[in-house]
């Protein structure tokens, strides 16, 4: 199955990729873009068929490497 | 004889399913002419099939076989009794004592770093990186010399910044300090930037590695990452008739991997430690193809590749991409019978792909086989000898006319031109670049960016120090290229010089429009015929180098670049000198005749907006006795800072003395000099230096026992730059401007 | 004073500090491949600069996890001193040998330049041959060293003395003047709880020696040979 990982910024995080991204896009002609977030998207291929098992064990995997915690909060998506 | 039986001149390859019948549309698509498709089929005996066609196609592009230059190449002096290895290898090799060789190249990423400048300024320099370390090398410095289109243009601003990011994200992840080179603006670059890289690495003299293949039956291995389809052109490829599956098939921009390098540079490194290596070369421009043609070649043997055995990124990937694929961070070694193993191990701990994909044969063939198949079989020797060798038409381009100096005014507001001028494009302070590049890792920096002429870095193990520097004035070039040349050499070998260094050697990187036009090929012909002699007389040889054709859009040619990157050597670092100003109560002396040459000043195009005139001429005795003599001084610990003359002449020099030092200066034009104070001060008149020095005296009784021009100017101190009678300007006021316009001009929005 | 040095793929400025070291101590330390769950036992132990493992995905969060680290991990709960720069920093900050975490430059680029630190104490084994509030010039070299803890960290390190350098101005003044990169209180290192593990995001061993950049780095490494031998 699929699995995909969305890492983000927790709120009250400085992200000044997410902030030039903003100013980038307002000065292109969208000055309707307000705040901007920038994260992570991961997309992995598991063997494993078990939704209950995969998505404990994707929660180990963002715990222990993809995700860090203490200033990028996650969120899992099983497809498939 | 193949060695398996198989008479492989009699049956002709099998060709690839689907595989397009070769029409003229295909071959000229493949870059050849059709002349030149003709030589393939004499040499052939049959049509080729499209993977050898593509292999043709590559190894006589102009990158590898160097058609339209090779012949005015020849004429540059190459050997010295310091150079191990000239032009023809993957570097140049010097020996700069003490069992130590500096190996070093520069070579361009023009082309790709337009189309993508973050990954194709990456690649430049991973590709270089290579090249040096494939050697036996361990890199120690990089340099690099950046010409971009006008400020004004609207590209111009994106390039500078994806240029410069990636240099220093591929350099900076090396661990390479980048320390020095040059950047430049003006409209011919518009539609053609350069990014011309340069890397100097250390070996030790007797373990140097070579590209020439050795040993019939030999395993031919492969290293690094795997394939993927990167820098393949879609317009050969025809993947509608190779394959349904097009959509995937579509062929990538280069990406590079500076994590994956460093891993290999180490990997490498570590292998060459061992006696297990016969050969070795990097995968660079045509991958595959002609790493391991080169290497057979070289060796004059022959190899049998097996393609299907070469990692892959992709899949489905057939033997046409699989030579053709540029994929990064690759090499190709041919290892001692029975070492593959030990060998093996080495790339396993560093996490790189390890394969052996053939060996070699003493047929003198080419031979690739696909699970079993022959796919392509090609004679070396006649592909070499009768590779296209090109004496294209030229025009010289006529010296202009010298501009008189009374024909250009004097400035009205001396504070306001030495400002202007400071903050121009091409003077101002670069500090907005260098500061994103790691200079100082390996912690071998003695002069930083803006410190001084060339780049010093101590040579480990003792106390030597190795400058370098990249120069060139493309605008004198294009006024008359014999003098452009000419001045390019001496220039690099005054900013060594000026450091205390001998210098060594030369790696040049000539970057041209069409050569098919005869006034292009007249600039190449004039250039080197210019820098031969410079060469000759500064016992200043080329020992590795770049050729870089075809930079136009639309006919619009760049101006002829022929960028000269150079080596010196100091023995005692400690005596080595920088231009920063730090001292009160210096005399600032000025060795070099001055006759005050406006023409192609940066004083005439930027405060009079006039590109015009015969360039400064260049006297290589001049410049051979002036630099002696500083360098001699420098020797005797008699400078304290020293500054060889170029753009923007006199004054500006002393400028960037002063607020590199934090120190002004009160100086005056000598009384018995009757140049006009204009072209006193900007003229860029050649074979000039500025020293700094607590016994001047001493320096120019000196200077006059050795028949060198010289006089004191003036003595350094207080805060201000004050030219008697003509200016006094706060060291701060120029400091400011020097430094606010690259910042500036880059975080300007639209 | 015995020191290892940890290796991790991509790293590429082991041979800096180790450089650094023998000049203060006369020795060449111990190089340590990132493999290597065990290693001789030393008094100090150094994570150096560099780009480990291309710094994909998080700076330092692979190589947290390698089995050298976890090594490291026991013998810092043992007391063993650990001095981590840059991208040493960034890997044992992932390990949580200390607090905080290190984001991209603020200013989004690359810089490598001088930056002049105020040393906040000399009690400890890394500063005890400075003196609290001296200034010291080194360089940086780095794209993610902007420091970022959330608001009871930062209390803590701040109650507990537990900031070893905050990047100021060439007089001393901590304004903001002179911050490389927007770290959060001009925060350029910090100490553990116990002050035996120090990560700081500059590069002491790049100052050691005057001709090449100035030496005001060497007095850490002096510090360390003083208190560990």
């Amino acid at each position: 199955m699929k699995a995909r990982v969305h890492v983000t910024l927790k709120n009250g995080v400085l992200d000044p990729q997410g902030k030039a991204i903003g100013h980038s896009l307002n000065r292109l002609g969208f000055p309707e873009v307000g705040d901007v977030r920038q994260g992570k998207f991961i997309e992995l291929e598991l063997d494993e068929t078990d939704k209950a098992k995969a998505k404990a064990r994707l929660d180990e995997m963002c715990r222990k490497l993809l995700a860090n915690t203490v200033i990028e909060n996650y969120s899992i998506e099983l497809v498939g | 004889m193949s060695g398996n039986g198989v008479s492989l001149e009699k049956n002709p390859p099998v060709k690839l399913p689907n595989e397009p019948v070769i029409t003229p549309q295909i071959v000229a698509e493949h870059g050849l002419s059709p002349e030149e498709y003709q030589r393939v089929l004499a040499i052939m005996g049959r049509t080729p099939t499209m993977v050898e066609l593509g292999i043709f196609s590559a190894m006589w592009s102009e990158h590898c076989s160097y058609k339209s230059s090779k012949v005015w190449l020849k004429k540059l002096p190459t050997k010295a009794p310091w150079v191990i290895q000239g032009p023809g290898e993957n570097a140049g090799v010097i020996d700069i004592g003490d069992g130590q060789a500096a190996i070093f190249k520069m070579e361009s990423h023009n082309h790709p770093s337009y189309i993508e400048p973050y990954q194709g300024a990456a690649t430049g320099v991973g590709g270089i990186l290579r090249d040096v370390f494939t050697m036996g090398a361990r890199p120690i410095a990089n340099l690099n010399a950046l010409r971009f289109g006008d400020p004004a243009h609207p590209k111009t601003r994106h390039l500078v910044s994806g240029v410069v990011a990636g240099i220093g994200g591929y350099g900076n992840c090396m661990g390479i300090p980048t320390v020095g080179g040059e950047t430049n603006f003006h409209a011919a670059y518009n539609g053609n930037i350069l990014v011309n890289a340069m890397t100097v690495g250390i070996a030790p003299t007797d373990r140097i590695f070579y590209a020439a293949a050795a040993g019939v039956g030999n395993p031919l291995v492969y290293v690094g990452s795997k394939t993927g389809r990167d820098g393949i052109h879609g317009a050969t490829m025809a993947s509608t008739e190779f394959s349904e599956d097009s959509e995937e098939k579509r062929p990538t921009v280069q990406v590079g991997d500076p994590f994956v390098e460093k891993l290999l540079l180490e990997a490498c490194l570590e292998l060459m430690a061992t006696d297990v290596i016969v050969a070795i070369q990097d995968m660079g421009a045509a991958g595959l193809t002609s790493s391991s043609f080169e290497m057979a070649a070289k060796g004059g043997l022959g190899v049998i590749v097996e393609l299907d055995k070469v990692p892959m990124r992709e899949t489905g990937m057939n033997p046409y991409e699989l030579m053709l694929s540029e994929s990064q961070e690759r090499m190709l070694i041919v290892l001692k019978p029975g070492t593959e193993e030990q060998a093996r191990k080495i790339f396993e701990k560093w996490e790189l792909d390890f394969a052996v994909i053939g060996h070699l044969t003493d047929t003198e063939r080419m031979v690739l086989s696909w699970h079993g198949d022959i796919v392509g079989n090609i004679p070396i020797p006649p592909l070499v000898t009768e590779a296209p060798v090109y004496e294209r038409p030229w025009t010289l381009t006529p010296l202009p006319a010298v501009i008189d100096a009374a024909s250009v005014p004097a400035p009205k507001d001396w504070r306001a031109s030495l400002l202007a001028l400071m903050s121009s494009p091409d003077l101002a302070s670069k500090a907005w670049i260098w500061h994103q590049y790691d200079h100082l890792i390996m912690g071998n920096t003695a002069i930083r960016p803006q410190d001084g002429d060339a780049a010093l870095v101590r040579v480990n193990g003792g106390h030597k120090g190795l400058a370098m520097t990249s120069d060139c004035t493309p605008r004198y070039v294009q006024a008359h290229p014999e003098t452009g040349g000419r001045q390019a050499v001496a220039e690099a070998w005054r900013n060594i010089t000026a450091v205390g260094a001998r210098p060594l050697a030369v790696t040049d990187n000539m970057n041209f429009g069409n050569p098919q036009k005869p006034e292009i090929m007249g600039q190449f012909a004039g250039a080197i015929m210019g820098m031969a002699e410079a060469c000759k007389v500064l016992d200043f040889p080329v020992v590795s180098g770049n050729v870089s054709l075809y930079n136009e859009t639309e006919g619009r040619p760049i101006l002829p670049t022929p960028t000269i990157g150079a080596v010196g050597v100091i023995e005692d670092i400690a005596k080595a000198v920088g231009s920063r100003l730090t001292q009160a109560g210096l005399g600032i002396v000025l060795i070099g005749e001055t006759q005050g040459w406006l023409g192609q000043s940066l004083y005439l195009r930027e405060a009079c907006g006039r590109e015009e005139g015969a360039p400064p001429p260049v006297d290589l005795a001049v410049e051979r006795r002036n630099g002696d003599f500083v360098r001699s001084q420098i020797a005797m610990d008699r400078v304290e800072a020293c500054h060889d003359l170029s753009d923007g002449g006199l004054l500006v020099a002393l400028a960037e003395m002063a607020i590199a030092g934090g120190t002004g200066m009160e100086i005056a034009q000598p009384a018995r000099n009757v140049v006009p104070s204009h072209a006193f001060f900007y003229g860029e008149d050649q074979g000039r230096y500025v020293i700094a020095s607590g016994s001047a005296d001493d320096v120019i009784e000196a200077a006059h026992a050795a028949g060198v021009p010289a006089v004191l100017l003036g003595y350094s101190g207080g805060a201000s730059l004050v030219v008697k009678g003509l200016l006094s300007l706060p060291l701060s006021d120029i400091k400011a401007a020097h430094e606010a316009w690259l910042p500036g001009y880059m975080s300007a929005t639209e | 004073m015995k020191a290892a040095v940890l290796v991790f793929p991509g790293s590429n400025r082991e041979g800096d500090v180790a450089q650094a070291i023998e000049l203060v101590t006369g020795r060449k330390p111990q190089m340590v491949w990132h493999g290597d769950g065990d290693f001789e036992k030393t008094d100090l132990i150094v994570v150096p600069g560099g780009f480990s493992y291309g710094d994909y995905l998080r700076c330092g969060a692979m190589a947290a996890l390698s089995p050298v680290m976890a090594e490291v991990k026991k013998r810092a709960a043992q007391g063993v001193p650990v001095l981590a720069i840059c991208n040493g920093f960034q890997i044992v900050t992932e390990a949580g040998l200390l607090p905080g975490t290190l984001m991209r430059n603020a200013h989004l680029k690359f810089v490598c330049s001088d930056v002049h630190l105020k040393v906040e104490t000399s009690q400890s084994l890394f500063t005890n041959r400075y003196q609290a509030g001296q200034v010291i010039r080194v360089p940086v070299a780095h794209a993610e060293g902007n420091y970022f803890a959330d608001e009871d960290t930062l209390k803590r390190l701040e109650d507990r003395g537990q900031i070893a350098f905050r990047y100021c101005a060439p007089d001393g003044t901590v304004d903001g003047t002179g911050n490389p990169n927007g770290s959060i209180r001009n925060i350029a290192g910090v100490f553990n709880e116990t002050k035996t593990v120090m990560g700081l995001m500059p590069h002491p061993e790049n100052a050691v020696e005057p001709m090449f950049g100035g030496s005001d780095g060497k007095a850490l490494f002096e510090g360390l040979v003083e208190a560990l031998t």
